[in-house]
């Protein structure tokens, strides 16, 4: 009840210049066998938003991560992505009962993530993730680290591989153009005079920033950071809202947010979604989420004077 | 003088060790050495004592135990508490290998002349055949395994099969159809990278041990085929009468349409030596080339990122199913190569050729060498093929351990001692640094740094994926 409740608010707030939703999730539920990992989970995410994903641990936060990402196939559910014109959402059942992964109209076009495998998820419908436990590839150097993100754009343009040997300079122009582009993300990061330094003698903070960009390297309509400021000391979970306020900012890439670290949370989120125990709780601005009940008893017990500040 | 004092302390302790290392060793000794049952004359069973053997024996352990408590444990000490300057090194190493690639390749160029006028056109080809040719089939089949280990990061215990399928397509189709050395020589390595598709389908989901398991399976299984497919393969039998290659169509045979007649010289087997030489030098170079070049590329990269993590590839959009296949086909096809190459050298295969010993040489040669790095793949494959050719050479050693003594059946016993060596102190490889593919600084030194642990050696198990 209450969820619905915070749902029509969330719906009643001033809207942002492009309300229509990027990422809609409908009834998803997920099994691993007899456990329930998340039960018949609803919300979307608007365009251009940061969308924060909250909860205790335990709470299915991850999983329905990797269902958007496409590395777990959904037990139940939809997850519809979109790009382009808003209209295609008009056509979102006709592709449900279609039974094909992706519908395009004009210039918008829909994906249905839980019927692509992951690779595709990033490399159709630019979803890029991290992870909670940083995954970069250690014995690289950084700046082949962000090289392997446009691993589809550079072998579009190596001719997959052949023209690539035979060293065509078509592909020398994309390979300097992917370069400068990794440059642009480095220089984002502070992290150009270090481009040449394999991504395991990085510092903790630096390899956070660096997965952020190598998956900003994908070109992605939809970031989704799982935990991007665990482990990061309060100056640096400050510098890296900055960090995600500007790339908001400056990019069309709307975020999805795991994140325990409610500074973090409530400084930079549009729209918070809360689970517990697989279920979610609430949905609203950071405001109604402060103030509900049910996310305080899920945190923290009932007292009002222990709810999570900014 | 704290440091005294615990060095006189390890002394005792040292001894105390030794003492009780003899202790054992006379224990577990004196049954199996000390006491020996021999039938006299009577056919009586009487028990015979070898006191000053087993007193040997105790003796060398307790000394070595001794040796090993003193000089070698304070000496890695030592090494381990100094500061790391092995961590990143940007001076003699860097300047090092950047000519030693290109004085390397003048050797293997210049080698057989050297063979030539030092051992005369008689004695070179034993040195250019035994030796160059032999070995460099085998750093041609360590740089294909090389792309599949040491860049994709796919532990492949069955590479040998693919070998197999290279040296048998030549053979068969060269013996059914006639077909000539430089036709099948392709298509020996598409039916190959063929069948390395073929393994790579039903293997995409493993890693590490659980796939060594299945290509080693798969390696068998190629050889298993080949014994049992009789009227096909011929069986143990194998194939004979194998076509030599030759110089685009002139063979090199004594006839009046020999290499030696056309060029107006004497015949000589040194000729077609010589031509075996350089083909295979050729056909490793190809393979170098390709490597490097394929490294610079997307798809190169890809695979050095899957070795590094997998799942972090499928996160960035990576097909990991083509990206390993394309790993499994380069890799198989460059052993498709070899294999034609080995089959027209020795003009007769068996399956005797294609067992496990063979994938166990390859995989140590790459291991041995740093998986990534083509020097050192080399490097290896020198060592191991060359070391076991060498101990065929040392006669000398038959005047001291007298004339039943044969060099080579200790080989396996010092290959395993000496990879035992490689793993304590060099685990990363003869050569155990990695070059960048792409710098964004290029004018500054280059930086060489360890190549991290290939998990595929490493993590038999994939990590849930964010969890």
């Amino acid at each position: 009840m209450n969820a619905v409740a915070s749902q029509v608010r969330a719906e009643e707030r001033p809207a942002p210049a492009s309300a229509a939703p990027i990422l809609r999730v409908d009834h998803l539920s997920m099994r691993f066998g007899g456990l329930v990992a998340v039960t018949d989970l609803s919300f979307t995410a608007a365009r251009g938003d940061i969308t924060a994903l909250i909860g205790p641990n335990g709470a299915g936060k991850t999983t329905v991560f990797n269902c958007i990402t496409g590395f777990y196939k959904p037990t139940e559910g939809r997850i519809a992505l979109q790009s382009g014109d808003a209209q295609v959402w008009e056509d979102l059942e006709a592709l449900t009962d279609r039974g094909t992964r992706t519908l395009q109209r004009g210039t918008g076009a829909l994906f249905l993530l839980e019927r692509m495998p992951d690779y595709l998820v990033t490399q159709k419908a630019r979803v890029a993730r991290t992870f909670q436990n940083i995954r970069l590839f250690p014995g690289m150097t950084v700046l082949e680290n962000l090289l392997v993100a446009q691993h589809n754009v550079l072998m579009q343009a190596s001719g997959f591989t052949v023209f690539g040997a035979l060293g065509f300079p078509s592909y020398a122009r994309a390979e300097r153009a992917a370069v400068e582009k990794a440059r642009y993300w480095l220089d984002r990061i502070g992290l150009i005079e270090r481009a040449d330094d394999p991504a395991a003698e990085l510092p903790y903070g630096a390899q956070r920033r660096l997965e952020i960009a190598r998956a900003m390297c994908t070109d992605p309509a939809l970031l989704c950071l799982d935990e991007p400021a665990a482990g990061l000391n309060a100056n640096e979970s400050a510098e890296l809202g900055n960090y995600l306020r500007a790339i908001r900012g400056e990019h069309t890439t709307s975020i999805l947010l795991i994140e325990h670290d409610m500074s973090v949370v409530m400084g930079i989120s549009d729209h918070i979604i809360v689970l517990d125990h697989g279920q979610k709780i609430a949905d609203g601005t950071p405001e109604d989420i402060q103030s509900d009940a049910k996310v305080i008893a899920a945190y923290l017990g009932v007292e009002e004077s222990e709810i999570p500040e900014s | 003088m704290p440091s005294e004092a615990s060095s006189r302390f390890g002394v005792a302790r040292a001894f105390r060790e030794a003492a009780t290392s003899a202790l054992l060793a006379f224990g577990l000794l004196l049954p199996l050495i000390g006491f020996n049952t021999v039938q006299n004359i009577h056919n009586e069973l009487i028990l015979e004592t070898r006191w000053p053997l087993l007193a040997a024996l105790v003796g060398i352990i307790a000394a070595g135990r001794l040796a090993y408590s003193l000089v070698i444990t304070p000496w890695l000490d030592r090494r381990m508490s100094a500061p790391r300057r092995d961590r990143k090194f940007t001076g003699w190493v860097s300047h090092l290998t950047s000519w030693v690639t290109p004085l390397v390749l003048a050797f293997a160029i210049v080698y057989p002349a050297l063979a030539l006028w030092l051992a005369g056109s008689q004695g070179a080809v034993k040195w250019v055949d035994n030796f160059g040719v032999q070995i460099l089939i085998y750093v041609m089949l360590g740089w294909g395994l090389n792309i599949v280990v040491g860049l994709a990061g796919l532990l492949d215990l069955g590479y040998v099969a693919f070998y197999a399928v290279g040296a048998y397509s030549y053979a068969l189709l060269a013996t059914t159809f006639g077909l000539s050395f430089w036709i099948l020589l392709p298509i020996a390595g598409c039916l190959a990278a063929f069948w390395g598709i073929l393994l790579g389908f039903p293997v995409l989901r493993l890693r590490g041990d659980y796939l060594a398991i299945v290509t080693l399976a798969f390696g068998e299984i190629i050889r298993l085929i080949l014994i049992n497919w009789v009227p096909v393969t011929n069986g143990y039998a194998g194939i004979s009468g194998i076509p030599r290659p030759t110089l685009f169509g002139i063979p090199f045979n004594a006839s009046d349409e020999g290499f030696a007649a056309r060029f107006g010289l004497e015949f000589s087997p040194i000729y077609r030596i010589l031509f075996l030489y350089y083909l295979i030098l050729s056909l490793a170079f190809i393979t170098a080339a390709m490597t490097v070049r394929l490294r610079r590329l997307p798809l190169g990269r890809a695979w050095e990122a899957l070795r590094e993590d997998e799942i972090a590839c499928r996160s960035l959009g990576i097909n990991t199913t083509n990206t390993k296949l394309t790993a499994f086909a380069m890799g198989a096809m460059f052993a498709g190569f070899a294999g034609s190459f080995f089959a027209s050298r020795q003009g007769f295969i068996s399956p005797e050729s294609f067992t496990f010993m063979e994938s166990a040489v390859i995989v140590a040669i790459v291991v041995l060498g740093g998986m990534g790095s083509l020097l050192g793949v080399a490097i290896a494959a020198v060592l191991m093929i060359g070391g076991t050719e060498i101990m065929r050479e040392l006669d000398f050693l038959k005047m001291v351990f007298g004339s039943n003594f044969d060099p080579t059946q200790y080989r396996m016993l010092l290959f395993g001692f000496g990879m035992v060596l490689i793993m304590i102190w060099r685990p990363r490889g003869l050569i155990g640094t990695r070059h960048p593919s792409i710098q964004l600084h290029p004018g500054e030194p280059r930086t060489l740094f360890p190549r991290a642990r290939n998990p595929a050696l490493a993590a038999p198990l994939q990590a849930e994926p964010g969890a």
